[in-house]
């Protein structure tokens, strides 16, 4: 009995990290071709409020996903233009629609905040869904958490079995080689980020058509998710797999923070609520703690024994973004 | 003759990034069903349609500018230091402390109050120094750091005001008990500005012009935020600068902290720090990074986030246009700087040929 | 194939890189293409293999005028580039570099490349050369040797049949050298071209049926086998070059000594090295890239800590001190990129010669900074003016302006390769000005690939391969064949 509490809870968590799953896959796109799209949080919002106003709208649900995708399209198309074709810093331009999107969500969604719309249904797999312990956990979702898993698989076969896919790796590690051996890096670049934006774009509607239904304006719990979503594409290491599973490692945390909260007065609720930052924080340094000179130094004042194991340890945790992320290209 | 050809154009595609956003806003504004004139008109009066609404504007900007002053110390290294927010907040956090402290001692006022803008000034650098010691020494993107720490900073500041600092009685959203009238930065009568804010912030800014301009900190700075490699090999202990970077933007932002608290909410209030920051990042951006093209723009930007008050009150629209507004204008900027770049480069090509 | 290139003329601005080219090179031919840095043979290739477009004249492919777009384009006419640091993918697998730029036959590999059929290729085709390269390898664990092995494999997989060789001789071991040689000879024969683009005469003078001399922009000769060298050398340069006799120069009192020095990183191990500087001396390193020498370089810095052993300098133990207090120790380090370590884009030469000197004060004084900058400009011959910002600057002034910078006195001089990419002059004038500081009892270490650089400049040589380092060799005593084959790991 107690099991089956534990069973539909993770079933929710595994709902509640789709958001960030797509968000996540988007953003790992993006950033395999070498582009940053630091927009992902105000779109996100946008989407959501835009996919959340469409659905109301139109009373039509996929309207309202399709909106939200076109949204982030949109928004990583601004990225991606004033980024390849105008050369300016992908960071600079990131951080200025990142906090226009968030105004202009909050702004354009006034008219429906608070007002009920059209949430996703659940639908279960026949068959199965009636598997011990694994069915109720995976089959008994809604669309949107099916289309998280797809995705997952989706984009790592892509990377890392298909032409395509080495060809995209090529882009981001040395696009002068891409290019010589005929790959359009800057199409490419293009490419990857409206496709990563319209997955971001639909994490918002996933999340205010299905995980947490409505637009609440400054209050819903969405803002901070796009933030998570780019370090744990950092965390992933910029492999879908291993990004999917920071996300509901993370979906798992905040699941359990709720859990946990009534057991643990003396704990003010803040604590458990903003727990997920530093946490962030502490899987970034550890991914690139490696890297600095001190530590460097300091390993190599260090006995044998204990410099070859703890470089090892430092070795597995750290991962190495694409080599061209951030540069531009100049296809000339 | 050719120097002067080169102003006149990059006025004309400045001209051009402003019209757009405009006319982008304008966009949004008729999306939203709303009429676009009027808005406009609203801001406008909102901001400069009284005496009260212009000591208002300028109450809006010292912060602003403290905190863009700031900014413009860490941008000259290189840094994107995202977490100023967090760094404000933690500023009013420690005057507030001090306040606390010291309100039923027999200290002199101006001496706590002193020291009360000291302590927000240390809060500040303390928080920007966590910040930056992840930065320098975990390798920790500043962006992503600071980020974390400006959610950190607000949870950090929501407990005090339900917690231990809560008002007699029930903890509320209005902040914690405010302080007495004695312990307020004197203000000119009848207006809600405090002349020694304003003081403040305009030696806050000359000293940083001063600083980034004419000595060698801020040449080597500039040295670390080109090329950081070539610079530790010119000599230039670049760890020590990065630090000092942060922890100057971060007294700043402490600063603005502090002058929220004393001058202007008298008390800690759940978002202090009013996303001045952000916006500084902004201002910045806008200002082209120079500290004196940033003063007008601060008080630009001060302006339209008075102005816009009105809009919900006048026209049942979310304040938060002058976001959008404010956003529009930075990207189009930037937008056109790349747009000139391009059509500059066209330029040469065709008079070499 | 037959390839002809006629009236080709290039212009960068106000430079004429090339100047009205007529060749014409039958196939299976190993043609070779001679010039100094600078004098045009780059931009040539460049222009053949699609990288840059002429703005006049024509090329033509077995008598046919083509017109060559892109790289990918000349890949597709049959004409493959091979550059001095080969367009790889270092993350990546030997074999998943090989697939990229491939497509596939039928429309599944199109999608899922064919890793069977393709590692089955691979290795059918380097069984042909006798290189022995493994497919599953990652490409940053290869020598550069290896990787130009594995691009001469891909290019011909995707049929080439013109070979163009940017200086692919510089640093690879000598039997990687015969391997390449043997290399291009068989594609000779099996009627390929390949073009041999080098500075170096016996390289080309060993390999070439026939060689073409650029010097600024023009073709000024042409020469077939038996080659005469003193006329090669005058076309090259329009006089003759003498270095200059070897300076003795009697090294004076220890700088700095290594005992037991033993370096690590993660991909090698240098073991408890000793050595001996004393002032004046020149001690060149020698070696593939990544086969140590700069990893040692950097720890006589203090860059990078030891992991063993000590490092004393003048009397002062600095062993796993930091870059800093070996600076005050006198200890300079010049790096080998410039623009990345050397120096800052964006700012001026004054503001570097602030940087750099002394600071008095906390306020800066520009015009006395600007008398201080135009008198260093005079001293070192760099063109450029107090304002300018150095990236305007060409690669020898930046050079020079790296020496510019170097404090005085100082007691050791570092020196990653001190004259890459520049022309001669302007490598005569970086090595007399080094060896004056050597006069006044400085010491230099310095890394390069050019074997004639080492030997000509050195009094000692040091040689690097997979992390060991060889005993001191007398300068005086060794020829280029024997460094050779010690670079490639022959002899230990």
């Amino acid at each position: 009995m107690g099991s089956n509490i534990i069973l539909i809870g993770l079933a929710g968590v595994l709902a509640a990290a789709a958001p960030v799953i797509f968000a996540t896959i988007g953003e790992t796109l993006t950033e395999r071709s070498g582009v940053i799209n630091l927009s992902v949080n105000g779109s996100i919002l946008l989407s959501a409020m835009a996919g959340f106003a469409t659905a109301v709208r139109t009373d039509s649900l996929l309207l309202g996903f399709l909106a939200g995708m076109a949204v982030g399209a949109g928004v990583a198309l601004v990225v991606a233009f004033s980024s390849i074709t105008l050369k300016q810093s992908q960071v600079a331009v990131g951080f200025v629609l990142t906090l226009m999107c968030r105004d202009l969500a909050y702004f354009l969604g006034n008219p429906v905040m608070g007002v009920s719309g059209p949430r996703v249904a659940a639908l279960p797999i026949p068959v199965l869904s009636q598997i011990p312990i694994i069915g109720p956990l995976f089959f008994n979702q809604d669309m949107v958490t099916y289309l998280s898993y797809v995705a997952i698989f989706v984009a790592f076969i892509w990377i890392f079995k298909t032409r395509a896919g080495l060809v995209l790796q090529g882009v981001g590690e040395r696009p002068a080689a891409a290019f010589v051996r005929g790959a359009n890096v800057n199409r490419m670049r293009y490419f990857y980020t409206i496709l990563g934006g319209a997955l971001v774009g639909l994490a918002g509607p996933a999340y205010s058509l299905s995980v947490k239904a409505g637009w609440k304006g400054t209050i819903s719990g969405l803002d901070g998710i796009g933030w998570i979503a780019l370090a744990l594409t950092i965390f992933g290491g910029w492999n879908p797999l291993r990004a999917a599973l920071g996300a509901y490692l993370f979906a798992l945390l905040q699941w359990l923070g709720l859990v946990l909260q009534p057991s643990l007065p003396n704990i003010p609720s803040q604590v458990l609520q903003v727990a997920p930052f530093p946490l962030m924080i502490l899987t970034l340094l550890l991914v690139n703690i490696g890297n600095t000179e001190w530590v460097e130094r300091t390993l190599a004042g260090l006995p044998e024994d204990a410099r070859r194991f703890l470089t090892r340890i430092l070795r597995a945790l750290r991962t190495s973004p694409p080599a061209s992320l951030g540069v531009p290209f100049d296809q000339e | 003759m050719l120097k002067s050809k080169s102003f006149w154009t990059n006025l004309a595609f400045q001209v051009a990034a402003v019209v757009l956003a405009l006319l982008f806003t304008t966009l949004v504004l008729l999306l939203a069903g709303a009429p676009p004139l009027e808005a406009f008109r609203n801001i406008l009066i909102g901001s400069f349609g009284s005496t009260t609404k212009i000591s208002d504007v300028l109450v809006s900007w010292i912060p602003l500018m403290l905190a863009t002053t700031g900014l413009l110390v860490t941008f000259s290294a290189g840094l994107w230091n995202i977490g100023i927010e967090g760094q404000i907040t933690l500023g009013a956090i420690f005057s507030t402390w001090l306040l606390k402290l010291l309100q039923s001692t027999s200290l002199p006022t101006p001496l706590i109050l002193i020291l009360a803008i000291l302590a927000g000034m240390l809060g500040g650098a303390l928080w920007a120094a966590l910040a930056g010691a992840l930065k320098t020494f975990g390798g920790v993107n500043e962006i992503f750091g600071g980020l974390g720490l400006n959610f950190v900073a607000t949870a950090l500041t929501i407990w005090l005001i339900f917690g231990p600092w809560k008002r007699p009685g029930i903890g509320s959203m209005s902040g914690t008990e405010p302080f007495k009238e004695h312990l307020w930065l004197p203000l000119i009568s009848g207006f809600r500005l405090s002349p020694w804010a304003l003081l403040i912030a305009v030696v806050g800014v000359a000293v940083v012009y001063w600083l980034l301009q004419g000595t060698y900190f801020g040449l080597r700075l500039k040295a670390v935020g080109k090329n950081m490699r070539a610079a530790f090999m010119l000599g230039i202990p670049t760890s020590r600068y990065m630090m000092s970077a942060f922890m100057i933007c971060g007294a700043f932002a402490g600063l603005a902290g502090a002058v929220q608290v004393t001058a202007v909410y008298h008390r800690l209030i759940p978002s202090i720090s009013s996303g001045y920051g952000y916006l500084g990042l902004l201002v910045a951006m806008l200002a082209n990074y120079q500290i004196l093209l940033a003063v007008p723009v601060a008080l630009f930007f001060a302006a339209l986030n008075i102005g816009s008050i009105q809009l919900p009150i006048v026209l049942k629209l979310d304040s938060s246009l002058s976001g959008v507004l404010q956003g529009a204008l930075v990207l189009f900027v930037l937008m056109m700087g790349g747009v000139r770049q391009r059509w500059q480069e066209r330029q040469q090509k065709i008079h070499k040929a | 194939m037959n390839v002809e290139l006629i009236g080709i003329h290039k212009f960068f601005g106000p430079v004429h890189a090339n100047d009205d080219i007529h060749l014409s090179i039958p196939s299976g031919t190993i043609q070779g293409i001679l010039g100094e840095n600078g004098a045009g043979k780059s931009t040539l290739m460049k222009v053949l293999s699609g990288f840059i477009h002429a703005d006049q004249g024509q090329i033509l492919l077995d008598g046919v005028e083509v017109h060559i777009h892109s790289p990918a384009d000349a890949i597709k006419f049959g004409i493959g580039m091979l550059h001095q640091d080969p367009l790889d993918f270092p993350p990546m697998k030997v074999i998943d570099n090989f697939i990229v730029g491939s497509s596939g036959g039928n429309w599944v590999s199109r999608i899922f490349p064919d890793r069977v059929e393709t590692l089955r290729a691979f290795t059918d085709l380097q069984k042909q050369f006798d290189f022995s390269i493994d497919p599953e390898a990652f490409i940053d664990t290869l020598t550069v040797g290896e990787r130009q092995q594995l691009e001469i494999l891909r290019l011909l997989w995707l049929g080439a049949r013109v070979l163009i060789l940017d200086e692919p001789t510089t640093g690879i071991s000598t039997l990687q050298k015969v391997k390449l040689f043997a290399a291009l000879r068989l594609l000779a024969e099996q009627g390929k071209t390949a073009i041999f683009v080098s500075h170096k005469l016996e390289d080309v003078e060993e390999l070439c049926g026939r060689v073409a001399v650029l010097r600024q922009g023009k073709l000024v000769g042409e020469a077939a086998p038996p080659y005469n060298i003193d006329d090669l050398v005058k076309l090259m340069f329009g006089k003759t070059i003498s270095i200059g006799v070897r300076q003795e120069i009697k090294p004076g009192s220890p700088i700095m000594t290594l005992h037991g020095l033993s370096i690590e990183d993660y991909r090698m191990r240098i073991n408890a090295t000793d050595l001996q500087v004393c002032e004046g001396e020149v001690i060149g390193l020698a070696g593939m890239e990544g086969s140590g020498q700069r990893i040692f370089l950097r720890t006589c810095a203090g860059l990078v800590r030891s992991v063993a052993g000590k490092i004393v300098v003048r009397e002062t133990d600095l062993t796993g001190k930091n870059y800093p207090t070996f600076t005050r120790q006198g200890v300079a380090y010049v790096p080998a990129s410039r623009m990345e370590e050397g120096l800052i884009p964006g700012l001026s030469l004054t503001e570097h010669f602030i940087l750099a000197g002394e600071q008095k004060g906390m306020v800066v004084n520009r015009e006395e900074a600007t008398v201080v900058t135009k008198q260093r400009i005079v001293e070192f011959s760099i063109r450029g003016t107090p304002d300018t910002t150095v990236e305007a600057l060409s690669g020898g002034n930046q050079q020079r302006a790296l020496l510019a910078l170097m404090k005085t006195p100082l007691s050791l001089i570092l020196m990653e390769h001190p004259t890459r990419g520049l022309d001669v002059e302007s490598a005569i004038y970086i090595w007399r000005k080094l060896k004056e500081r050597c006069r006044q009892g400085t010491a230099i270490l310095f890394i390069s690939s050019d074997l004639d650089e080492i030997l000509d400049y050195s009094d000692r040589i040091l040689v690097f391969f997979a992390g060991k380092v060889s005993q001191p060799l007398d300068a005086t005593q060794t020829t280029v064949e024997q460094l050779g084959q010690l670079i490639g790991g022959k002899g230990w």
